[in-house]
């Protein structure tokens, strides 16, 4: 028997094996080594960070979790990092599910993220959990003109009325943007259609590999961002983690008395303190006065550390996950085209040679 | 009676919300409808689960073959349904801790938290997982570039897969970013591929859906397409 | 046994040796530590924040109004406005603490070994491998497995039907006094509202398909729901699916970009018309190969095959994204199984040198 009559002949136990260790390999190797595939943020990852970035902070934003614990790995990671990016913002959020499995989702999520990492943030005036309603897309048109006929209370069982940051908000129309994670049906195309569309509400959406294709004609009339996929949370993760950054870096320096004017001027963080010296000078006229650059130089060594200590310290292995995910994405994708070129050279010889099945 | 009032449910029901979009007066009573909607869906996982126990406790009663799986079926239901909805486990609600039944049914601590976390996610999550398997076995045995179409296929399928990883910035990295060639690099043409083609061929088959649903939608209402009443009289 | 079939359990039987082993060295694996934090909660009486809404009559003559509300027993309240001998209700629960931790102050009494957890960690990892089971071929642990899935996701969604949306949404509203007083305090409209016995009814008649008898009822409740989506999906699809999808689509083919100067930046000009010419040419002909009124002969079979030529790179983008998804979901199981179970990868860096000093010492 030949190389091809033998691949031919393969018992698929063995792809499947192949495949199990083109997925393990980089978990390994990406957590001993510490490596991160390189990302570049492309156009609609992007959008999707600035959309949430131009509302002024306070903005009401409404986050529905569409997924399950089947999709999780894949939207698990974008799920968080909705949440550090408003989080950080200082965007009120609210979040709810249209899968019944998406109120187990808000509940991790906000654990992890929030209760991690904003604790400070108070719930009931910074967040709130209103939790899953049956109905799919019956829901969000109800909610298109009356929020509390379908919440009489939030997750917890708190009625709405009590709850701070609920007074105001009769319908959709009260927020400034929405947020959809979707798996699938029930989920962003139904907040596209139902509330988007009509309301013109502007709307991100992150999305599973299977149904990000169908998303993309709704970009950008529809929707104004869109993450596909693990690709897309890696994308949109890596952007955010960079801007937490820099956002604490300015936020550090404003508890310092030096506020930085302007959006776009914090250029490359300083990680010493001679690093810093060097910013200072060079941001004047660009963000800094040169007062301000020079109060900065005169900081105590012990100021200056705390200020530059954060920009080198490691990201949270949280914030981390879509990145890493991408290691094991590689290798897979590498494997999936080997098997297609290898089936159709197996296919084509044997076919030649008059065994073809 | 057992298919006239059926639709006379249906035509009402769907004239009131379409009609509703357009005259805000009936805005409320449209509001009711979706809310209404909303709890008979909530009652359906009622009705889902009624019927498992149907189809397994005649099953068991049958001892037909596979009967055991069904007792782990219908033993593992009846768990989680008493465990949810007598809250065990569940904390008091910090707020009014004297009510015994205010606290959440799904906080941590709970027994049908522990049940979600250590059984139901790791299995539903697995059995989606099972499919990176299947789809890797399937790209070896059914993907062959027979004809021009599914050479189209195949060679869009390799530009996403590669283009979607770092490999396709490492293949291509040679191409100047700035120069006009740019484009041909494999993250720029696997975005190419997403943003023009893709979206021309989603766009034409949402379009087609959409007249799809609106004219079914509309025989359903005005009683032409009956077949959700079943067969027979 | 076939050769191969003798190869592939080789290789498996290898793998499940390497985990066996794992779970023995070192500091094992797949434990889970936790601390008991107590909360106490003492009733007191607040000034109300709305004195109004609790007695409007005191509030008019400017007298302080309170109301009784639960507060923690540290709190600054407590102390202030806790009587003597107020009601306490105290209970306990517990969170999780990171290895590191737990090696980092073994004396500490707070800390815990949790069973339950740690027996949840183990059930959970050995359910993914039941699952996983099935790849090598059907069995009766997956079967098992499988079993679990129906009966705990179809109770599991009839708990949350029930607490979230038929106790809230519909008992709430036809008994609201009942609700306040048990599940939902705090609840400040009282009246029932007798207009969703309808859903009620419809929810019966629904039922009414698991009853020996007059199943043909539950068609009414049917009808409801048909009629429901149809009307609504209807508007819904020909405003944001067809008629804002078209209007995408129509925009000019000559697409100008201009420099930031003002002046036209022919390249990317000719770029962006093309990219709008091909968006055109596709969703037309698409369309056409979907128009079965015409047959695909002559002109309009080009067209169409034009058509199917563009179907087919969206299927092998729409093939190419759904492996992406897949592969996603079966790493995320292996770092579950790796990280919470084996404790042979540390991304959160919760057993930080536990596990690095265990792997290499053994």
């Amino acid at each position: 028997m030949g190389f091809f009559e033998r691949i031919g002949n393969l018992d698929r136990r063995w792809i499947f094996l192949l495949m199990g260790l083109a997925v393990a390999i980089p978990i390994i190797i990406i957590d001993v080594t510490g490596f991160i595939p390189p990302e570049l943020p492309m156009p609609k990852a992007k959008s999707t960070f600035q959309t949430l970035d131009d509302l002024p902070a306070g903005s009401k934003v409404l986050l529905s979790w569409d997924f399950d614990p089947a999709t999780e790995g894949e939207l698990g990671p974008m799920a968080n990092t909705f949440i550090r990016q408003c989080a950080q913002k200082g965007h009120k959020m609210y979040f709810m599910a249209l899968v019944p499995v998406g109120a187990q989702m808000i509940r991790s999520t906000t654990s992890d993220v929030i209760g991690t990492y904003y604790p400070d943030l108070v719930y009931g005036e910074d967040w709130v959990d209103l939790g899953y309603k049956a109905g799919n897309e019956a829901v969000v048109k109800t909610l298109v003109t009356d929020f509390n006929q379908m919440f009489p209370s939030d997750a917890r069982g708190e009625p709405l009325s009590t709850i701070p940051m609920m007074s105001g908000i009769k319908d959709l129309t009260a927020f400034d943007a929405i947020v959809s994670v979707t798996a699938g049906y029930p989920g962003c195309k139904e907040w596209v259609l139902f509330a988007s569309t009509p309301l013109k509400i502007p709307t991100v959406v992150g999305c599973t590999g299977v149904i990000a294709p169908q998303m993309y004609p709704y970009y950008p009339q529809q929707i104004q961002g869109l993450l596909q996929a693990i690709k897309g949370a890696a994308e949109y993760e890596l952007l955010v983690n960079d801007w937490v950054r820099r956002d604490q870096f300015r936020n550090t320096l404003l508890a310092m008395g030096v506020e930085v004017s302007g959006e776009d001027s914090m250029g490359d963080l300083p990680s010493t303190s001679e690093e810093l010296d060097a910013w200072a000078g060079d941001h004047v006229g660009k963000g800094l006065t040169e007062a301000q650059a020079t109060e900065v130089r005169g900081f105590a060594s012990e100021k200056k550390a705390e200020l530059v200590a954060p920009v080198d310290a490691p990201e949270p292995g949280l914030f981390l996950e879509a990145q890493k995910r991408m290691g094991p994405q590689l290798s897979a994708h590498i494997l999936m085209l080997v098997l297609i070129v290898l089936g159709n050279l197996t296919y084509f010889v044997t076919r030649r040679r008059g065994g073809g099945r | 009676m057992k298919r006239t009032v059926p639709l006379i449910i249906t035509a009402t029901v769907g004239l009131l919300l379409i009609v509703a979009n357009f005259v805000p007066a009936l805005s409320e009573l449209s509001e009711d409808g979706t809310t209404f909607f909303s709890i008979i869906a909530a009652i359906a996982f009622v009705l889902g689960g009624g019927s498992l126990l149907k189809v397994h406790l005649k099953k068991l009663s049958d001892r037909d073959r596979g009967w055991a799986y069904s007792l782990i079926v219908l033993g593992s239901f009846f768990v989680t349904l008493v465990v949810g909805l007598f809250k065990i486990g569940a904390p008091p609600n910090p707020a009014y801790p004297d009510k015994p039944w205010a606290g959440g049914y799904n906080e941590p601590g709970t027994f049908f938290n522990w049940i979600y976390e250590y059984l139901f996610y790791p299995l539903t999550a697995t059995m989606f997982a099972m499919l990176a398997f299947y789809i890797a076995s399937a790209a070896f045995r059914a993907f062959r570039a027979k004809n021009f179409e599914a050479i189209l296929l195949l060679g869009t399928a390799f530009i996403i897969l590669l283009g979607q990883t770092a490999a396709g910035p490492a293949l291509t990295n040679w191409i100047p970013p700035d120069g006009p060639f740019a484009g041909l690099r494999l993250e720029e043409l696997s975005a190419y591929v997403m943003d023009v083609f893709n979206t021309a061929g989603s766009r034409a088959i949402v379009i087609g859906i959409a007249l799809g649903i609106a004219s079914t939608s509309l025989k359903i209402l005005m009683g032409l397409d009956r077949s959700y009443l079943g067969g027979g009289n | 046994m076939s050769r191969q079939a003798i190869g592939v359990t080789v290789v498996l039987s290898i793998l499940a040796a390497l985990i066996v082993a794992r779970s023995l060295i070192g500091d094992g694996s797949g434990r889970v530590y936790t601390r008991t934090v107590t909360t106490e909660m003492v009733e007191v009486r607040l000034p109300a924040s709305d004195p109004a809404a609790v007695d409007e009559e005191q509030a008019r003559q400017g007298q302080v109004v309170t109301e009784e509300a639960w507060v923690p027993v540290d709190s600054e309240e407590a102390k202030k406005y806790a009587s003597e001998g107020a009601a306490t209700i105290s209970w306990t629960s517990r969170k999780n603490v990171p290895y590191s931790q737990v090696r980092a102050s073994p004396d500490d009494e707070g800390i815990s070994f949790s069973w339950s957890q740690t027996l949840g960690i183990w059930l959970a990892a050995l359910l993914t491998l039941a699952i996983f089971s099935f790849l090598y071929k059907d069995n009766p642990i997956y079967k098992t497995a499988e079993s679990l899935v129906v009966g705990v996701s179809a109770a599991y969604w009839m708990v949350v039907g029930f607490w979230d949306i038929i106790i809230p949404n519909l008992i709430g509203r036809l008994a609201p006094a009942f609700v306040e007083a048990n599940f939902t305090p705090g609840l400040t409209d009282l009246e029932p509202q007798w207009r969703y016995l309808i859903p009620a009814i419809f929810g019966v008649l629904l039922l009414m398909r698991l009853a020996p008898k007059g199943q043909w009822l539950s068609l009414w409740t049917l009808a409801f729901i048909v009629g429901t989506t149809a009307a609504l999906r209807m508007v819904a699809y020909i405003e944001g699916d067809f008629i804002t999808q078209i209007n995408a689509t129509i925009e000019p083919l000559y697409q100008v970009v201009r420099n930031a100067d003002g002046t036209t930046d022919g390249y990317a000009t000719l770029w962006a018309s093309i990219r709008q010419l091909i968006l055109v040419v596709g969703v037309l002909s698409c369309l056409t190969y979907f128009f079965f009124s015409l047959e695909h002969k002559g002109a309009v079979g080009k067209v169409a095959r034009v058509g199917i030529w563009f179907l087919m790179i969206t299927f092998g983008a729409a093939f190419g994204m759904t492996v992406m998804g897949r592969i996603t979901l079966l790493a995320a199981r292996f770092e579950f199984l790796f990280d919470d179970w084996l404790w042979i990868i540390d991304p959160n860096k919760q057993r930080e040198v536990a596990s690095v000093i265990s792997m290499i010492t053994g």
